[in-house]
């Protein structure tokens, strides 16, 4: 049908203007200045099927040369840190660093990592589904996935640093011990297995059901019966009825509402862990804000470390826009603003509260003997998300993807810095100790990232990486009132 | 095609989300009930132009997640409070205040179950197979194309065709069930 600059004016669809005597026929509608106008979230008007054959094109076409050996790197690093923990488990804690005043150190402080990493995923598909931010669809199925697979590698530190790992089941699950005594459910430790768990669960299904309508493009597009049958038994027999669509979105939305406190309420309880205990630095109740900022700081982070490069490599520029990256460094920017606030804010509530045993933590933090992983985290935290004032900073890919490297390893450090200068220095000075780590702490770090690795590289070898449906739906040909609803003029 | 006298439905296929959109206008103007659009993603608007009512997914949720609260909380009285009543730090043996992160956790956990589940039973997903799946054209519904397909079970089927080619169908074809 034709399609003209004028559209006209339905009877009562602007309230007022029906009880004005002068009603226009047609209303004009006049281009906005190109100033108020934001890029497209797909570059160079791309047609559907150009979005369906090029995303659906990188899992359905050999990968390419790089994969193999990055795959058998990360495989290799993953094997490591298995080998590490069963040397764990056969052997005791021990093996690693930890002392008596620093009974908590890498394991939980990788544990606090890489949960917060996971939070990013969870909060692009959500909150800012919620929020209508639409360039979210580009990057959400990969960030949901990161998630997945960063609390796959966080699950991991709780379980083995329990020392006798054999009993974990009786730890985690709500059952009765051998003395007959239930879970003490007013430890925040047990709330935490509660929230990671059902974080876990709920991101998995968030990330499957986003992924059932692509996965059905992948079952039509397939070549092969093995990779018909194998994507349509997950596609679970989707069709693309508008009668499912009516309840799928509705599903969507609910989730997303019910993920958005739950993505807050995760990290909250993490910070609990710490905030409800009597240890100087950790008493404090500015930790769940702070540690949900952290948090989505240190996602984003993480986002930008694997988008940049996965961007590029495969050529996904008119998908992942600059624009996206943009918006992106100015969530770390916002994100980052909040943990330098939230750093401040504790410095002045050790003095303002006038307990001398915070104060003292506070003071040990900064000019003790852990001086430099306090002022790597400021450096990493606090001043280099600043850097994203400047345009030039977050149109610079190579740069971007620098600082989000930077941003990971800060928020790592804030980690350790809060976990163990808080222990290391006990109320008594005869229980004062320093924390160094073992080869072990090092290398099951270390390998935790071969098995975030080799699960990203699976997943971009085998599902579609950006999510087909979503981005097709923010495209001007999918809205049926807009003049590209047609699609034809659209390149291919 | 004439192997099995049982038609599933007549499918149309479109090019364009527009034409889809006008053409779901002109079938459920002209009263069809056992009919459906098929697209590659959700279309803005195309509830209202197929007549559609408000998904009731939600009352799953609500169910989910009303029994994950009060399975937590109960699940943790009868832990602490009742089964081996324990005095730790001096608290009471049980209050909501405790009990609310885990109860506020299962409310999320069973309320997304309930969600998802709800959804498949309303949408009778999983299912293996499918008519419309006979048809190789259909195959693009997941790609770049907007079909409609009214069943023959509707008791205007007879008129099907006209008022498919009418609403500007750039294909039209007989699925057999």
């Amino acid at each position: 049908m034709a399609k003209s600059a004028s559209v006209p004016l339905a009877a009562g669809s602007a309230p007022g203007h029906s009880k004005s005597p002068v009603v226009a026929k047609t209303v004009v509608l006049e281009d906005p200045p190109a100033v108020l106008v934001n890029p497209p979230l797909v570059l160079n008007n791309r047609s559907l099927g150009w979005i369906t054959d090029t995303i659906a094109g990188i899992c359905e076409k050999p990968m390419p040369a790089w994969w193999l050996p990055t795959f058998v790197a990360s495989a290799g690093l993953m094997g490591m840190m298995y080998a590490l923990i069963a040397y764990l488990i056969a052997t005791g804690v021990g093996v690693w660093g930890l002392n008596n005043p620093v009974c908590w150190a890498w394991d939980i402080t990788n544990f606090v990592f890489w949960i917060g990493i996971g939070h990013a995923g969870t909060l692009i598909s959500a909150v800012l589904f919620l929020l209508r931010q639409k360039w979210r669809t580009s990057i959400n199925r990969a960030a949901e996935a990161m998630t997945l697979f960063a609390v796959a590698c966080a699950g991991i530190f709780p379980v083995i640093h329990v020392g006798r790992i054999w009993y974990a089941p009786i730890f985690l699950a709500p059952i009765p011990n051998s003395n007959m005594i239930w879970p003490q459910f007013r430890s925040p430790l047990l709330w935490d297995v509660f929230a990671v768990s059902t974080y876990g669960t709920v991101s998995l299904l968030f990330w499957y059901v986003g992924l059932i309508p692509d996965l059905a493009t992948l079952r039509d597009r397939a070549k092969t019966r093995i990779r018909a049958i194998a994507y349509g038994i997950f596609a679970l027999g989707w069709r693309g009825s508008n009668r499912h669509w009516s309840n799928y979105e509705k599903a969507y939305l609910i989730l997303a509402g019910i993920s958005t406190p739950l993505v807050l309420s995760v990290h909250s309880i993490v910070s609990f862990d710490f905030a409800v205990s009597v240890v100087p630095g950790w008493h404090t109740t500015i930790f769940p804000p702070y540690f949900v900022a952290g948090a989505i700081f240190s996602g984003f982070g993480m986002v930008l470390t694997l988008m940049i490069p996965m961007r590029t490599l495969f050529k996904l520029e008119d998908v992942i826009t600059e624009r996206h990256v943009g918006l992106m460094c100015k969530v770390i920017l916002a994100t980052g603003s909040m943990v330098g606030y939230a750093y401040g804010m504790e410095f002045f509530i050790a003095w303002y509260g006038g307990s001398p045993y915070e104060l003292y933590a506070f003071k040990n933090r900064a000019f003790g003997p852990y001086w430099w992983a306090y002022w790597s985290m400021i450096t990493c935290n606090v001043i280099s998300p600043h850097l994203f004032w400047f345009k030039w900073c977050r149109k610079t890919m190579w740069f971007v993807w620098l600082v989000s490297i930077v941003v990971n390893i800060g928020m790592w450090f804030e980690r350790f810095v809060i976990i163990v200068t808080s222990l290391h220095r006990d109320y008594l000075p005869a229980s004062w100790g320093y924390f160094t780590p073992t080869w072990v702490d090092v290398f099951t770090f270390v390998g935790s990232f071969g098995q975030f690795m080799t699960l990203f590289l699976l997943f971009i070898r085998f599902l579609p990486a950006i999510a087909i449906s979503e981005v097709k739906g923010v495209t001007p040909q999918a809205d049926p009132h807009h003049p590209l609803g047609g699609a034809k003029e659209a390149h291919h | 095609m004439s192997s099995t006298p049982k038609p599933y439905g007549l499918l149309a296929e479109f090019e364009t989300a527009a034409d889809i959109f006008e053409a779901a206008i002109r079938v459920r103007d002209a009263g069809y009930r056992k009919w459906d659009v098929f697209t590659p993603f959700p279309i803005h608007g195309m509830d209202a132009a197929m007549g559609l009512k408000n998904s009731p997914v939600g009352w799953f949720t609500f169910i989910g997640g009303f029994t994950g609260f009060f399975s937590g909380m109960t699940m943790i009285w009868y832990m602490n409070g009742f089964e081996y009543p324990l005095v730790v730090g001096g608290k009471p043996l049980f209050t909501p205040l405790f009990a609310f992160p885990v109860s506020y956790e299962l409310t999320i956990l069973l309320g997304a179950f309930g969600t998802i589940f709800g959804m498949f039973a309303l949408n009778q997903l999983p299912r293996l197979h499918h008519p419309l799946f006979n048809s190789e054209r259909f195959r693009r519904a997941s790609d770049d194309r907007f079909f409609l397909c009214i069943e023959a079970r509707d008791p205007k089927f007879s008129e099907a065709r006209a008022v498919l080619e009418s609403a500007g169908a750039k294909a039209i074809e007989l699925v057999e069930d």
